[in-house]
């Protein structure tokens, strides 16, 4: 069994150092790349990708000690495995290496099996990392896998003014008894498919996938300039790919999809809600189920979209809408003002 | 020729960790750059740049224990760890020292590449 081919960039100033090292990782079978100093280095580390960073300490022009501080202070650079080689003497140069982010730290002469064994740690560690930023990226959205980067994990939430929206499918139930689950997966895969497509497109983030139901948030955990007018535009980007996708289906003589979209702007808590061992980013707040009744209230209504007060008044004159009056809808306490947007 | 001149233990290590016909050429280039290091040693001494001096003394002894040159190493690092004096006459003789045990190091390290 051979360990995969690893792209590592060696740092000395001194030229038989670099050699030595390039031939220790070339007989390790990785491919080396050299930098004569930590300025280079650094150029050579934003121009093309490495998966580990051999260093040296004492170097002209930039030294090691810089070199681990640019690299902690880039997001982009900050997972790079560093091991640090050098002949300096002295707990303190190893101690603030490692407070540096360095991930190990070996003495000069490096002892070629010593030097296997720890490339060989970086390198799968490295890989875990980026199994662990794949999976993140997979099951939770662009946005909140940077928020997390940025700022890491903690329970709790903040205030934020947001548009919330709620969309499904009307009739999903009698569907998933009428026909094969196979050919419902389709379906639904399918109806994913074109609504991310609408609202990646206006700035919208899908925060949860239940059933056939989806909650999208506008304006957290990122804000958005326009938030009413991005939902309301994706509400109807949605109606419209639904409707293409619908010919399709009458041609295959299949029943048409029908959707109900729910949306409503305001005061949301934004944040991770769950335990320390398994969360999930969230909205909860009044705005959030007054876009979910919104959404139910559609059926009802026999409408396609339904919008709150809030989200009519933020939206510029040129999306026309009806109004439907006060409502009284389920778990309020007093009517709501309700809006259609034609689809 | 004696062992502290260059360590024949750690010599064959690092010919077995790193191939013979690497580590004549690595002697080559070693023999090509040392002679500039010496003279940085200098130059860095007579412009009393502390900084250049222990970075010329660090590589100058980082590059002697690779090839297992005891003495020259121990000197070097003596060097990088003494603050640089004031007195160049003692500079002058401790540089002068540094210069025969180079010469006695890299004759061995001359013969020992074939």
């Amino acid at each position: 069994m051979s360990a995969p081919t690893a792209r590592l960039l060696i740092v000395d100033d001194n030229k038989v150092n670099r050699l030595l090292m390039s031939r220790n990782v070339e007989m390790l079978g990785h491919r080396p790349a050299v930098a004569e100093n930590g300025r280079v280095a650094l150029e050579m580390l934003r121009r093309d990708s490495f998966d580990l960073l051999l260093l040296d300490i004492e170097m002209p022009e930039m030294d090691g000690f810089q070199v681990l501080e640019q690299l902690k202070a880039d997001p982009s650079l900050r997972d790079l495995p560093v091991i640090v080689t050098s002949s300096l003497e002295g707990m303190d140069s190893v101690v603030r290496c490692i407070e540096l982010g360095a991930e190990d730290y070996l003495p000069k002469p490096v002892n070629a099996v010593l030097l296997k064994a720890r490339i060989g740690a970086s390198l799968e560690k490295k890989r875990l990392r980026d199994i662990q930023r794949e999976i993140v990226r997979r099951f939770a959205t662009t946005e909140v896998a940077l928020d997390l980067e940025r700022s890491g994990f903690a329970l709790g939430g903040k205030r934020v003014h947001a548009t919330v929206l709620f969309s499904d499918i009307r009739g999903f139930t009698s569907m998933c008894e009428s026909q094969p689950p196979e050919e419902t997966i389709e379906v639904l895969n399918t109806y994913y498919a074109l609504m991310f497509d609408a609202i990646g497109s206006t700035g919208g983030v899908v925060n949860q996938i239940i059933g056939d139901g989806l909650m999208v948030l506008f304006g957290a955990p990122l804000p958005l300039a326009d938030g009413p007018s991005a939902a309301v535009s994706a509400a109807i980007e949605m109606h419209a790919l639904i409707a293409q996708y619908n010919l399709e289906r009458a041609a295959a003589q299949k029943a048409p999809l029908k959707i109900g979209v729910g949306i409503a702007t305001g005061d949301v808590v934004a944040g991770y809600t769950g335990t320390q061992q398994r969360a999930t980013y969230t909205c909860i707040g009044d705005t959030v189920n007054l876009a979910a009744r919104l959404e139910t209230y559609t059926k009802e209504a026999g409408r396609g979209i339904l919008i709150d007060g809030a989200t009519q008044r933020a939206l510029g004159a040129g999306t026309p809408t009806e109004a439907l009056g006060g409502v009284q809808l389920k778990g309020k306490a007093a009517a709501v003002e309700v809006f259609a947007v034609p689809v | 020729m004696p062992d502290d001149v260059i360590d024949r233990g750690v010599f064959a290590e690092l010919q077995a960790a790193a191939g013979a016909e690497f580590v004549a050429e690595l002697i080559g280039t070693f023999l090509e750059e040392a002679p500039g290091l010496l003279v940085e040693l200098r130059s860095a001494a007579a412009q009393g740049d502390a900084d250049r001096y222990r970075r010329a003394a660090h590589s100058l002894k980082a590059n002697a224990q690779t090839f297992g040159a005891t003495s020259l190493g121990a000197l070097a690092r003596d060097l990088e760890h003494t603050p640089l004096s004031a007195d160049q006459t003692q500079i002058g003789s401790t540089l002068a020292a540094l210069d025969a045990q180079y010469a006695a190091a890299a004759a061995t390290l001359t013969t020992l590449k074939g």
